[in-house]
C-alpha cells in the first residue's frame, strides 16, 4: 500500500506567536516543529504500511528553511518526504493548500492519504475533506480506530452521541483524531537514518500552478481587522487552607444555584 | 442575500446548529435549508418555526454523507444562486463544507462567532484563546461558505411556518461517493445536557484517572449539573467525546462553570470563557485557567472537591 501522510510544520506552540499587524499573517519563526496532531497520522501510516509491506511518504507545504518537523516524522520511520515551498505560497488559505497537496500526492501516486483532523495553529479543519474531493476519493474522517479490510479500510468515527463504524474501498483518505494510536518516539537509529532519507522540494510551478492561483492572490478571503477582545475582570485567587471550599459555597449561593 | 443553511437530522430532530443558524439567517432575507437524513415532519416543523421557507431534502441511507451531500448541495447552490451557505461545526457539517469548498472552488470561513452581510460576507472569529477578534471577508465569486461555532446565535422560533419540502435525488459519484456507515453506536448519557445546563462541572487531566473521575460526577449530581471534560480527558478515554468542551468540542455558557484539574489551554478557554461565574481549582498557581476565573482555588482537587460535595450534600 502506498501511503501519503500530510504533515504540517508549525511554530513551537510552547512559544506564543504574534500576528504581523500589516499582513495579519502569523509571524513564523525559523524553527518549526511537527504539529503534534500529525504524529498520530504518521503513526497510523507506519502501522498500516508495516502490515502489508507498504511505503510511507510525507507531504508538507511549508517553508523549507527549517525541516526539523519533517525530520522528526522521518525519524519515526517514514520513507521519504515531499516538501512544497515557494515564496508565492505565502498567505495561502486552506483551499489553496489542499490544491497544492492534492496535486503533489497525485503526482507521486497513492492508495491511502492520511491527515490529522485539524492543525494546532490554523485549525481550519477542512484540509483533509478538500484533498479527498480534489482527488475524487471517499473520506473517512474523525477516525478514532482504524483497521484494514480486504481492499479497503474500516474506522470508528466519533459522532456527537457516540461513534459510527464506516468503511471505504481504496483509494481513500483517512483523517485521524489524537488518541487513535500511541505515536512512537524516534529511536537514536531512526534519527540517524532520517538524515539520509530523501526529501524532494517542489515549487507551485512544478505542480502546474501559476503565481496568481496561489498565496494571497489565490485566496478567496482576506482579513480586514484584528482587534483585542476586552479581558474579563481579574478574579480572586486563594490558596487552599483546608477551608477554601467554603468560598465556593458562598459564591454558589450568590449565583443563586443553591 | 440568498442564504442556505445546512441541517442534519438526528433522532427525528433538525440539528441544533441549523436552528441557531436559521435564527440569524432569516434576518438576511429568504432562507432555504439543505437537510439530510430521515426527513421527518417534526424536523421540518422545527426548521419552519425557525424561519426556513424551503427545505431541500436528501435521503442519505447508509451512505457516508460528506461526498454525496456536497455534490447535491453544489448543484442546488448553482441552480438557486446561493450567496451564503452556513454550516455548524459538527463533524458532518465539516465533511460536507470541506468537500463542497473544493468542489466549487470557494474557501471556507471557519470558527465564526458572528456573521454580517452588507454587500459582502464577513465573519468574526476569535483566536489566541478568545483574546483577539479577527474579521475575515469573503472575496471573489459567490457563494461564501461559513462554519459557525455552536451558541454563536441562540435559537429562537419566529412562528409556525411550514416549509415547502422538495426531495433531492442522490448524486451518482462512483467510487468517491461509495463509503458507507455499517453500524451506529450511541453511548448512554445521564444528567442534564451540557449545552443547556445552568451549572457545568468540568474535569481535566489533573483528575488523574478514569477511576478517580467519580469526584467530578459526585459534585455534578449535588448541583444537578452537567459534566464536561477537556480534550486531554477525551483522548485518554476516561469519558466519551460528546463531553468535550472547547474549540473542537462544545461551547458552553452556563450560569456557573466549575473546573478542576484543567490547565486552561486556549482551545479549552474558547469553549467556556463566556460562562457567568467561573470557578477553577488547580494545584498550580501559574495555571492559565486562573486568568479566566472569578474565583480560583490553588490546591489539590482531591482535597477541595470532596469537601465541597460533602458540604452541599449536608445542606
Ligand atoms: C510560505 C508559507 C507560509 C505559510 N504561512 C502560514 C501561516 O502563517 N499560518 C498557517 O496556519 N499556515 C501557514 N502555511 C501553511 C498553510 O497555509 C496552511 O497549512 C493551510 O492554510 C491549512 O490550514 P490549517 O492548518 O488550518 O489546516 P487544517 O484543515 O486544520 O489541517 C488539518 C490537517 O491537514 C493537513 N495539513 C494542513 N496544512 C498542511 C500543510 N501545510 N502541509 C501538510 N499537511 C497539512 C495536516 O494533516 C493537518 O493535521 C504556510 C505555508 C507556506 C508554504
Ligand atoms: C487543534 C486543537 C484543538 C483542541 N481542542 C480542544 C478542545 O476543544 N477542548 C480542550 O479542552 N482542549 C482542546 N485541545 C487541547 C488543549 O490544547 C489542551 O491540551 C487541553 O485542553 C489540556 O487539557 P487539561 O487541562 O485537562 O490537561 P493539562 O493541560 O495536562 O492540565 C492538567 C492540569 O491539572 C492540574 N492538576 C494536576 N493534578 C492536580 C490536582 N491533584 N489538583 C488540582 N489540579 C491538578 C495541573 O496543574 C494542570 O494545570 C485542542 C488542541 C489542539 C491542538
Amino acid at each position: 500500500m502506498r501511503i501519503a501522510v500530510c504533515v504540517k510544520q508549525i511554530p513551537d506552540p510552547a512559544t506564543p506567536y504574534d500576528l504581523d499587524p500589516d499582513t495579519h499573517r502569523v509571524v513564523r519563526p525559523n524553527d518549526q516543529v511537527l504539529d503534534d496532531t500529525d504524529r498520530f497520522g504518521v503513526e497510523v501510516g507506519l502501522q498500516l504500511a508495516e502490515g502489508d509491506d507498504g511505503s510511507v511518504t510525507l507531504f508538507s507545504m511549508s517553508p523549507s528553511g527549517s525541516l526539523q518537523g519533517i525530520r522528526q516524522a522521518l525519524a519515526m520511520g517514514a520513507d521519504k518526504a515531499v516538501i512544497i515551498d515557494d515564496e508565492a505560497l505565502a498567505g495561502s488559505d486552506a483551499l489553496t493548500t489542499s490544491r497544492i497537496l492534492a496535486a503533489a500526492i497525485e503526482r507521486e501516486g497513492f492508495d491511502l492519504v492520511v491527515a490529522g483532523t485539524e492543525s494546532t495553529d490554523g485549525s481550519s479543519g477542512v484540509v483533509p475533506q478538500q484533498i479527498a474531493e480534489l482527488l475524487d476519493v471517499p473520506s473517512l474522517t474523525f477516525a478514532r480506530k482504524v483497521e484494514v479490510t480486504d481492499g479497503g479500510i474500516r474506522v470508528e468515527q466519533q459522532t456527537a452521541g457516540g461513534y459510527d463504524v464506516a468503511e471505504a474501498a481504496l483509494p481513500a483518505l483517512l483523517a485521524v483524531t489524537s488518541g487513535v494510536v500511541e505515536p512512537r518516539y524516534p529511536t537514536f537509529k531512526g534519527i540517524m537514518q532520517a538524515k539520509k532519507k530523501p526529501i524532494d522540494t517542489l515549487t507551485a510551478e512544478d505542480l502546474g500552478f501559476t503565481a496568481d492561483q496561489v498565496g494571497d492572490a489565490g485566496a478567496g478571503q482576506t482579513i480586514t481587522s484584528v482587534t483585542a477582545v476586552p479581558a474579563r475582570e481579574a478574579g480572586e485567587i486563594v490558596e487552599d487552607d483546608g477551608e477554601a471550599y467554603l468560598k465556593i459555597v458562598a459564591l454558589l449561593e450568590q449565583a443563586k444555584v443553591i | 442575500m440568498t442564504t442556505w443553511v445546512f441541517s442534519e437530522e438526528i433522532d427525528g430532530h433538525a440539528s441544533a446548529s441549523a436552528l441557531e443558524l436559521l435564527t440569524k439567517a432569516r434576518t438576511f432575507g429568504d432562507t432555504s435549508v439543505f437537510h439530510i437524513g430521515a426527513g421527518s415532519d417534526a424536523a421540518y416543523a422545527e426548521l419552519g418555526a425557525h424561519g426556513a421557507t424551503k427545505v431541500h431534502h436528501l435521503t442519505i441511507g447508509d451512505r457516508l454523507p460528506g461526498a454525496p451531500a456536497a455534490a447535491a448541495l453544489a448543484a442546488l447552490a448553482e441552480e438557486h444562486g446561493a450567496e451564503l451557505i452556513m454550516f455548524g461545526m459538527g463533524n458532518t457539517d465539516r465533511d460536507v463544507a470541506g468537500r463542497l469548498s473544493a468542489r466549487i472552488g470557494r474557501p471556507v470561513l471557519g470558527n465564526a462567532v458572528d456573521v454580517t452581510v452588507d454587500g459582502s460576507v464577513r465573519v468574526t472569529s476569535e483566536i489566541l484563546g478568545g483574546t483577539q477578534a479577527v474579521v475575515t471577508e469573503a472575496t471573489g465569486s459567490a457563494p461564501a461558505l461559513v462554519l459557525v461555532r455552536s451558541k454563536a446565535f441562540p435559537a429562537e422560533p419566529s412562528g409556525e411556518g411550514v416549509p415547502e419540502v422538495t426531495a433531492v435525488s442522490m448524486p451518482d459519484l462512483g467510487h468517491a461517493g461509495s463509503a458507507v456507515i455499517t453500524e451506529s453506536h450511541v453511548e448512554e448519557s445521564e444528567g442534564p445536557d451540557l449545552e443547556v445546563a445552568g451549572v457545568v462541572i468540568a474535569g481535566g487531566r489533573g483528575v488523574g484517572s478514569a477511576e478517580k473521575w467519580v469526584v467530578i460526577e459526585e459534585l455534578a449530581s449535588q448541583l444537578d449539573a452537567a459534566v464536561g471534560a477537556t480534550r486531554a480527558v477525551i483522548d485518554a478515554g476516561w469519558v466519551p467525546s460528546r463531553l468535550q468542551i472547547g474549540q473542537t468540542g462544545k461551547t458552553v455558557k452556563p450560569d456557573v462553570y466549575i473546573c478542576a484539574g484543567v490547565s486552561g489551554a486556549m482551545q479549552h478557554l474558547v469553549g467556556m470563557k463566556d460562562s457567568g461565574t467561573i470557578i477553577a481549582i488547580n494545584k498550580d498557581a501559574e495555571a492559565p485557567i486562573f486568568a479566566a476565573a472569578d474565583l480560583g482555588i490553588v490546591g489539590d482537587l482531591h482535597a477541595v472537591v470532596p469537601k465541597l460535595t460533602e458540604a452541599l450534600r449536608n445542606r
